[in-house]
């Protein structure tokens, strides 16, 4: 009901024209961008405890004030940039529908707002990530910044977050 | 626009199952030759209570049955009947058919509506029963004097107005409206097809009021109101209500101040007062009633006139066969004793608040993390000197003191009394007594034993189980006792107490005990490994075998041979374990260990290459260094350790987990031997580090299930460490390594 009510928010303000907040951050050469209400916070990377038989691109489960949180590395994910860690590397703690999932990203880069005609449909285009994902293109003068849909993402059954069943 | 009153059905359900609960501990704890007050009061207010809410949330069945029950109730409460075994009875059934309806309302359960009418029809004759002899028959004068005013008899046709869903609503809170002002019997009751009612009501207001009430819901045209004859198809025991079947004035006349009355009136039924000198004190001439009645009566034709003398009759002829006792037959005295040792049971606690557990788990998990915190600032205070850094020092002693406090109160909020498990065995021991022609005395020690919340709720079933058990199985028949020269009622014994961190239930009965000789005889006719030689505690252990029963026959009890195997399933699902004791001829004794909360759990960490994986203590047998010698290889592989003669197969948990950099010579790693549901096998490692209590959080509250993994905990160092799911993995092994053993 949360999401719904956030949807509803997000398509309101989208015909309204009011700008919307996002979160950029970058892997590898690329920007991305991610609606703001969905991050919980931004934290360093820890140790992890791996999982056993998961996908590679999830890097194992932390613990995060008493709640265990998966982490999963976008890099490998989407297949951009080098995955290595080091005490600058950052990760995303996000807040969809009451699930929290960590997400390791090269680098966060600012906040801004962007409004519904600055962004462009996304052309179809084969890619390591499903164009469903991207809600559009954003253009902040030279800056292309790839709008993604994460709370579809990371609730998709491609990133084997959640059980089938809760799918 | 209607209100959705399902939102609130939730907060209904958990109250009306709170009265109902209340309600039978009332029952179980009444002496229905001595009742006391007090208690009658909260049973009547329990099932008002229970009516008042379900007729406003619209679920009638439960309002029909709490009605009638409220009505018997009243009656008691307020002093005009007696409270007999039978009326316990009965309402301890309307109890059971209450909460099924509960239940169904729920969605959990299939309403039984055929128990529902039967009780019904059972509290309705109670309630007829208690209205003949329901005025106290001693002092007739005073008596005269106050029957008639308050029993005026009314029927009242009337057709609701409104559409046929208010129609019936509007019918039930007319009939709860005109409870206040008597006794109120349904004849036809509304339904959305017919709104034509008849309900007849007993009151001392007049015709006048009971109009303006039913003119709210019913046509007003409609509206039919006949005082009835009561004595018509009542019979005799009416006798004393006769009056009121006269017109009012003339009812009233009788009694009002005499001279004028005998004066005025004037009919010949009044005639023979005059002959009696003029009596300041009206009361005077009822003692010299007898002659009267005697001779002149009989010349009078009224029959009102009669209605006069009668009272005075029949209480003085037949004060006993009159009295309600009779009318209800008293059953046979209750062959269970049921004893509490605490005058009240805890269950009815005072001041307490509705908390969500939601809110007491994340309460919970801060506390936590203040610890781990804690403990870290501790850790990094060490290094420092002490005596620069006193104050720091003796400030972390005191947040060390005030955090573990904390923690623990925090803790104790999930905590309940296991009085609220132990409250519903004077029930089942006292319904099953009865059936099973047993004389039994149930004891309760240690009720305000607390356990966590999650676990009250898992071990009711398995205890009930034993309760039951005991009672058929392990306490003989009365015969049998005294022929073994023990007391006819036998003792049932429920303890609980808190010993080393875990909290030992005791299921213990002074019966029978186990039959050594049948259960080995038993148990070789199954075809099970057994010897003579084995020790009393191996021959018990039999009995938790899946499908072991030596019971001679099934009854409807026990004995099918499913249930201490079930027991021990899930005790040992929550952790816990099950111990056995017995004498023969002296009793049995259960002892059901647990640990305090299910959300901390005893572990035993081990490592296989970087990663430390916890393993449930209670699935670990033993763990050895295997020698090469020990393992047996299988189609080339090695696959199974010899241990003890046994051959277990292994699982290698760092082939199961894909573990990089784990050893992998057998002779450099650790075995742990696992059991889990009667299956053994080994869980080669690489090391074992150490025993710890952890605290048990959800993996998949974020994430989804692992194979293999049944949970995470969080380690002293703030690490994540996964808990082995031992069943899954032994089951695992089994799958594998088909028909190995």
């Amino acid at each position: 009901m949360l999401q719904a009510t956030q949807t509803a928010a997000a398509l309101e303000s989208e015909v309204s024209g009011f700008a919307q907040e996002l979160l950029t951050f970058t892997l590898g050469a690329e920007e991305y961008a991610i609606d703001i209400l969905k991050v919980q916070e931004i934290r360093g990377y820890d140790a992890v405890t791996t999982i056993a038989n998961a996908p590679s691109f999830i890097k194992g489960v932390i613990n995060l004030r008493g709640t265990i949180v998966p982490i999963v590395d976008l890099r490998i994910k989407f297949a951009v940039g080098v995955a290595e860690y080091t005490p600058f590397t950052v990760v995303i703690i996000l807040n969809i529908g009451g699930r929290v999932v960590g997400m390791v990203v090269d680098a966060v880069s600012d906040v801004i707002s962007l409004k519904p005609e600055q962004i462009r449909p996304a052309p179809d285009f084969a890619s390591s990530v499903d164009t469903a994902y991207i809600r559009g293109l954003g253009a902040l003068g030279e800056r292309m910044l790839i709008v993604v849909d994460i709370e579809r993402l990371m609730l998709s059954s491609e990133m084997a977050l959640v059980d089938e069943v809760a799918n | 626009m209607a209100i959705d009153m399902s939102q609130f059905y939730q907060v209904f359900f958990e109250e009306a199952a709170e009265h109902l609960a209340s309600m039978e501990a009332l029952l179980l704890a009444i002496d229905p030759a001595a009742p006391d007050t007090e208690e009658v009061n909260a049973l009547f207010r329990a099932a008002h209570s229970i009516k008042g809410s379900s007729g406003t949330f619209g679920f009638q069945d439960m309002m029909e049955v709490t009605h009638i029950l409220e009505t018997m109730l009243d009656r008691v409460r307020k002093g005009e009947a007696p409270l007999t075994d039978d009326m316990v009875d009965a309402s301890l059934v309307a109890g059971d058919v209450l909460k099924n309806l509960l239940a169904a309302h729920r969605g959990e359960d299939e309403a039984d509506r055929e128990a529902a009418e039967a009780i019904c029809h059972r509290l309705e004759a109670l309630c007829r029963a208690l209205e003949a002899p329901s005025e106290p028959p001693p002092a007739p004068v005073l008596d005269i004097r106050a029957a008639p005013v308050c029993s005026t008899g009314f029927d009242l046709y009337f057709t609701l107005s409104g559409d046929s869903t208010a129609a019936v609503d509007g019918f039930g809170h007319l009939v709860d409206e005109l409870g206040s002002f008597g006794l109120v019997e349904t004849l036809v009751a509304s339904t959305p097809e017919n709104r034509e009612c008849h309900l007849r009501i007993i009151t001392e207001v007049d015709a006048d009021t009971l109009r303006g009430v039913i003119d709210f819901v019913a046509d007003a045209a409609s509206v039919r109101i006949e005082a009835f004859d009561r004595s018509a198809g009542e019979g005799e025991a009416y006798g004393f209500f006769v009056e009121v079947q006269a017109p009012v004035e003339e009812a009233y006349g009788l009694f009002e101040p005499l001279p004028e009355a005998a004066g005025s009136s004037g009919g010949e039924a009044y005639g023979f007062f005059s002959d009696l000198p003029v009596v300041a004190e009206p009361y005077g001439f009822f003692t010299e009633l007898p002659p009267f009645s005697e001779a002149p009566a009989v010349a009078v034709p009224e029959e009102t006139a009669y209605g006069l003398f009668e009272p005075v009759a029949v209480p003085a002829a037949e004060p006993e066969t009159a009295s309600p006792v009779e009318v209800s037959p008293a059953p046979v005295a209750a062959s269970a004793v049921v004893k509490k040792p605490a005058a009240r049971p805890a269950a009815s606690d005072s001041g307490s608040i509705r908390v969500s557990v939601e809110k007491v788990d994340q309460m919970i998990n801060l506390v936590g993390e203040l610890v781990i915190t804690q403990a870290m600032l501790t850790q990094a205070a060490s290094n420092v000197d002490p005596v620069i850094f006193e104050r720091l020092i003796n400030g972390l002693a005191q947040l060390e003191r005030n955090t573990r406090d904390l923690q623990e109160s925090v803790m104790s909020i999930r905590m309940m009394p296991i009085s609220v498990v132990f409250s519903r065995f004077p029930r089942v021991v006292r319904d099953l007594s009865q059936k099973l022609g047993k004389q039994v005395e149930l004891k309760t020690i240690g009720e305000t034993t607390e356990m966590d919340k999650s676990l009250v709720e898992r071990i009711t079933d398995p205890l009930t189980h034993l309760v039951r058990n005991s009672l058929d199985h392990g306490l003989e028949t009365p015969e049998r006792r005294r022929a073994a020269g023990k007391p006819e009622t036998g003792t049932i014994t429920l303890s609980a107490y808190h010993q080393s961190g875990n909290i030992v239930i005791e299921v213990s009965d002074d019966g029978a005990g186990l039959n050594r000789a049948r259960i080995l005889a038993k148990a070789k006719e199954r075809g099970m490994p057994v010897t003579d030689v084995m020790t009393d505690q191996e021959v018990w252990q039999l009995i938790m075998e899946p499908g072991f029963s030596t019971a001679e026959q099934v009854t409807e009890v026990s004995g099918r041979g499913v249930g201490m195997d079930v027991v021990k399933k899930n005790i040992s699902a929550m952790g816990g374990r099950i111990e056995l004791d017995s004498v023969t001829g002296v009793g049995t004794r259960i002892t059901v260990r647990l640990p305090l909360t299910l959300a901390i759990l005893d572990g035993m960490s081990v490592g296989v290459g970087k990663e430390t994986y916890i393993i449930p203590l209670g699935y670990v047998m033993e763990s050895m260094q295997p020698e090469r010698g020990m393992m047996k290889s299988v189609s080339g592989v090695e696959r199974l350790i010899q241990v003890r003669g046994e051959y277990l197969p292994v699982i290698c948990l760092h082939d199961v987990f894909r573990i990089q950099g784990a050893i992998t010579d057998w002779s450099k790693g650790i075995m742990v031997v696992l059991e889990a549901d009667g299956q053994s096998a080994a869980l080669f490692i690489d090391q074992l580090i150490g025993q710890h209590q952890v605290v048990i959080k959800s993996l998949e509250a974020n994430y989804r299930r692992v194979p293999g993994v049944g949970g995470a905990t969080i380690m002293g160092d703030g690490r994540v460490a996964l808990i082995l799911d031992v069943p899954m993995l032994v089951g695992m092994a089994r799958r594998v390594l088909p028909a190995a053993a």
